[in-house]
């Protein structure tokens, strides 16, 4: 992974920098040491360090406004770093540029439960969300895993989803309006407690940008009733591909489960061994189904739910009784990457979308994969929405085994997208599929992505070598190719 | 002269964009023309006529998405759906007859540049939460896409979100891919009979708030004002005399069953609670979705104002004080539109007033074309915005080819 060389002028002009930041931000907001550096110096993606600059923890919008504008003004860069849980490595420091860390913007600010929304500053945690808004009956949605850690301004930035996305949406949908700074140090606000920004929908964009756009400074957010009740049921198949035909048909049925994951027989015996969660252990793949809302509908589609499941082959089928045992199917499922992790000194997840059809073939091939690069994979899968969890099981200290397992992944994702998916699903590209965006898009996609960068940041101030596998220059994207001349079209029909 | 191309596949399409660039001549990029109505109109006398553009491509229902070009009509995509049961959960309103047109007309590319839903909008999203990926030819000649088709993609800009409500000021789309999902297999409407308008004004909105915070998975909160009431279709509302919220509740038959008892006896407390079954509540929630109870009186402007769903009515308060006006509101009060006898200085201050007070954006929907040459149809930006605005346009369009003036003047 080849990241931007760093800019000697910058590091020379160290001191200078700091002195500009300690004018700005409190004394304690500005991190030189580098002992203390060093806890900022990866994200979730740990395979890649690098000890930052300096760091710096703002705790105002007019101070990230006035930062942005100064590192404007002296072409100093920066990466944004909410809780540092992303997965791609989105907040990998720079060695040259400033890391903003917003860990100070932790206080939810209005709870709407008329308007059924939250205000909230971008470090608060997507938990917290939740736990602001319960005493009232109400959650916030989208529950990445990490959702106990993840910040809602990091969930933003990576447009991230979870279990439920299925049914209620990723954070895109659930997110109504933000404050953000820019990188000219000017602050904008998009959206609202109404529905529908004006103009271009930049929220749109900016949600899902991976800190390449802007600074979120303030958060409003969907929240959602709870469902009266929910039961989840469990099912145990001989294969994958009549694990995978139950999903069609449950989907066929018109239903939308609150969750659908799916687990293969790896991961299966990893998470009973870990959680003891009853998992039946003959069986080549697992489906949990959960169904939420109210109890008159939860049992009718249970019911619904189970008669398809017979009809598909389930060999194994168990419908959570009380509430303690639905969290007990659970808990295998959301154990699954440490229980993996047990049985392998290192590994990797990796995370493409495929559509639903294709899993038995994307199943097979990564087996035969699995056999090329010899290393075992574990497989987790949203199997409601198609998004794939394969997790590679490697031995860093076995020389070469780090590089085969990356290259086992960056296969894994050519196929997802070969199959008619996607590189990403929830935990974006950063730089751990960065150089694989070529296999998914053109050069002239990419470029005009980048453009709307060049629209926001001009100068790539804002976490360069993230997402995009070449640095254009935005006077270079902006030039106009004249094409040949004059255009003829003789086809081309007129009235 | 005045040169209208009409392309028959994305190559021409490309053709197209390249001649325009080229000899720096604007296009008025459109597909049937039927939301002409809405926005500014376009500073070009040359039209790129998309409609030639015209079929499903790829319509996958166990994959739960459709794609098709942007030309293709939406009464093809709804009759393809329905064949499978299954339909665009946002549903599209149909603005035919509110902007003086015919019904059932539109394309596909129409509804994802106008970013319109009908009112599941609370619950399904809008046109931009439903469309997962899209290819274009932007107004520098070049064709790109974004997205895919599958909803579980984070890889790179969601350059989708960005298209959709762009009015065909960014880039030429040539297809799109949405989201479909299974129609619900039941559909009720809970209405509330107010005894008195003058308490529905103030009361309405705690009704549709009390709805839409309970379990009960309202997906849908509209409040009919007396006269607006009369215009329906229905039986049970042309004929109630009075004010009338209502409810729509979607799913299995059971459930729809048990949440309607539920809902009616929430909201008794506020008037006389009545039911509506599958196929009325379809009459109904499509004269809401299309706004057909102002398709009439043409000569008079309709404003479309999106607020937080507890000032809707605050708003419509404060434009009555000073103005007469028909006001209809969905999105659980927070979409209002009036109509209002004519749009000039003092009325436009007071509508766009009202709105900043409650924080949101107020559209000119219906006005006169001339009208709509000022800059007032949409709500005005500030500088930052305007900056920012005018940096993407010129990232996809620099020779400001596609649709100029469409939205704001100058970009």
């Amino acid at each position: 992974m080849l990241m931007p060389k760093p800019d000697e002028g910058t590091i020379a002009k160290r001191d200078e920098i700091i002195r500009a930041m300690q004018s700005i931000v409190s004394d304690e907001g500005v991190i030189t040491n580098k002992e203390e550096l060093r806890a900022y110096d990866c994200d979730g993606l740990m395979a890649y360090k690098q000890v930052p600059l300096i760091v710096i923890l703002p705790e105002s919008t007019a101070e990230v406004s006035k930062v942005l504008k100064y590192c404007f003004e002296n072409d100093v860069k920066i990466v944004p770093r909410g809780s540092g849980t992303g997965l791609s490595g989105g907040a990998l420091p720079l060695a040259d540029g400033i890391t903003l860390g917003l860990g100070k913007f932790n206080k939810v600010l209005d709870t709407d439960f008329k308007n059924r929304c939250v205000v909230t500053q971008p470090g608060v945690t997507n938990l917290a969300i939740t736990q602001a808004v319960q005493h009232k009956g109400f959650y916030y949605a989208p529950d990445p895993s990490s959702q106990i850690a993840c910040s809602i301004g990091g969930n933003i930035a990576e447009n991230s989803g979870g279990v439920h996305s299925l049914k209620y949406g990723l954070t895109t949908n659930n997110v109504m309006g933000i404050e953000m700074v820019l990188m000219s140090g000017e602050v904008i606000r998009l959206g609202g407690k109404h529905l529908d920004s004006q103009g271009y929908d930049l929220l749109g964009v900016i949600t899902g940008s991976e800190g390449l756009l802007g600074v979120i400074t303030e958060v409003t957010v969907r929240i959602l009733t709870a469902p009266e009740t929910a039961k989840a049921v469990l099912l145990g198949f001989d294969t994958s591909e009549q694990a995978g035909d139950c999903v069609a048909a449950v989907i066929g049925a018109g239903i939308i489960p609150g969750g659908m994951e799916m687990m293969d027989t790896f991961a299966i015996q990893a998470a009973e061994e870990f959680v003891n969660a009853g998992y039946p252990l003959n069986v080549e793949a697992l489906l949990i189904i959960e169904l939420d809302g109210p109890e008159v509908e939860v049992e009718y589609l249970i019911e619904q739910v189970s008669k398809i499941a017979k009809n598909t082959g389930a060999v194994h089928a168990k419908i959570s009784q009380s509430e303690e045992e639905r969290l007990t199917f659970w808990s295998g499922r959301k154990a699954a990457f440490p229980a993996v992790g047990r049985l392998s000194p290192d590994y990797i997840c990796m995370d493409g979308t495929i559509p639903r059809g294709k899993l038995s073939e994307v199943l097979r091939e990564m087996n035969k994969l699995s056999k090329k690069y010899d290393l075992r994979v574990a497989n987790v899968f949203h199997a409601g929405d198609g998004n794939l969890h394969p997790l590679i099981l490697f031995d860093a200290n076995n020389p070469g085994e780090f590089e085969r397992a990356e290259n086992f992944g960056s296969d894994i994702l050519r196929l997802c997208v070969s199959v008619g998916g996607v590189l990403t699903g929830e935990h974006g590209v950063g730089i751990e599929k960065r150089d694989l965006m070529g296999e998914m898009f053109t050069e002239d996609d990419m470029k005009q992505q980048q453009r709307l960068k060049c629209a926001f940041d001009p100068n790539q101030l804002l976490n360069p070598g993230k997402v995009y596998p070449t640095l254009h220059r935005c006077a270079e994207l902006g030039r106009m190719h004249v094409h040949k001349g004059i255009v003829k079209f003789p086809d081309l029909p007129r009235f | 002269m005045t040169e209208n191309l009409k392309p028959e596949n994305k190559d021409q399409v490309l053709e197209s964009v390249q001649w325009a660039v080229t000899k720096k001549i604007p296009l008025d990029v459109r597909g049937q023309g039927t939301k002409l109505g809405m926005g500014r109109p376009v500073e070009s006398d040359h039209i790129l006529d998309l409609s030639g553009l015209s079929e499903i491509t790829d319509y996958q229902p166990s994959e739960l998405f459709v794609t098709a070009n942007a030309g293709t009509p939406m009464k093809d995509i709804y009759a393809a759906l329905d064949q499978q049961n299954q339909q665009l959960m946002f549903e599209p309103p149909d603005y035919g007859p509110l902007l003086g047109g015919a019904v059932d007309q539109g394309t596909l590319g129409g509804l994802v540049a106008c970013n319109i839903a009908g009112p599941r909008r609370i619950k399904a999203g809008s046109a931009r939460d439903n469309c997962i990926g899209f290819h274009a030819v932007s107004g520098r000649g070049e064709m790109f896409k974004s997205g895919g088709k599958v909803v579980k993609n984070v890889t790179g800009f969601d350059l989708s979100k960005l298209m959709t409500g762009s009015y065909g000021t960014l880039a030429v789309m040539t297809e799109a891919t949405l989201k479909v999902l299974p129609s619900p297999e039941n559909t009720r409407t809970v209405l509330v009979r107010w005894a008195k308008d003058g308490d529905a004004d103030q009361l309405n909105n705690q009704a549709m708030t009390e709805a839409l915070v309970s379990t009960n998975e309202v997906s849908s909160a509209a409040h009919l004002p007396a006269k607006i009431a009369a215009r329906s279709a229905v039986a049970y509302l042309n004929s109630a005399g009075s004010a009338v919220t209502a409810l729509r509740i979607e799913g299995p038959a059971p459930s729809t069953e048990y949440r309607c008892a539920a809902l009616k006896q929430l909201l008794s407390k506020f008037g006389e609670v009545e039911e509506l079954h599958t196929k009325n509540s379809k009459m109904l929630w499509k004269e809401i979705a299309d706004v057909s109870y102002l398709a009439a009186n043409q000569e008079r402007a309709v404003w479309r104002i999106s607020v937080p769903p507890t000032e809707g009515a605050h708003v419509v308060q404060r434009i009555l004080e000073s103005a007469e006006a028909d006001v209809m509101y969905d999105w659980g009060g927070g979409l209002v539109w009036l109509q209002i006898d004519e749009v000039d200085q003092a009325s436009k201050d007071l509508v766009r007033g009202s709105v900043t007070q409650a924080g949101g954006h107020a559209t000119l929907v219906r006005a006169s074309k001339q009208l709509r040459q000022s800059d007032i149809v949409f709500q005005p930006l500030d500088p930052y915005m305007t900056g920012i605005t005018k940096r993407v346009k010129n990232g996809f369009d620099p020779e400001s080819v596609l649709n100029p003036g469409r939205m704001y003047k100058g970009i």
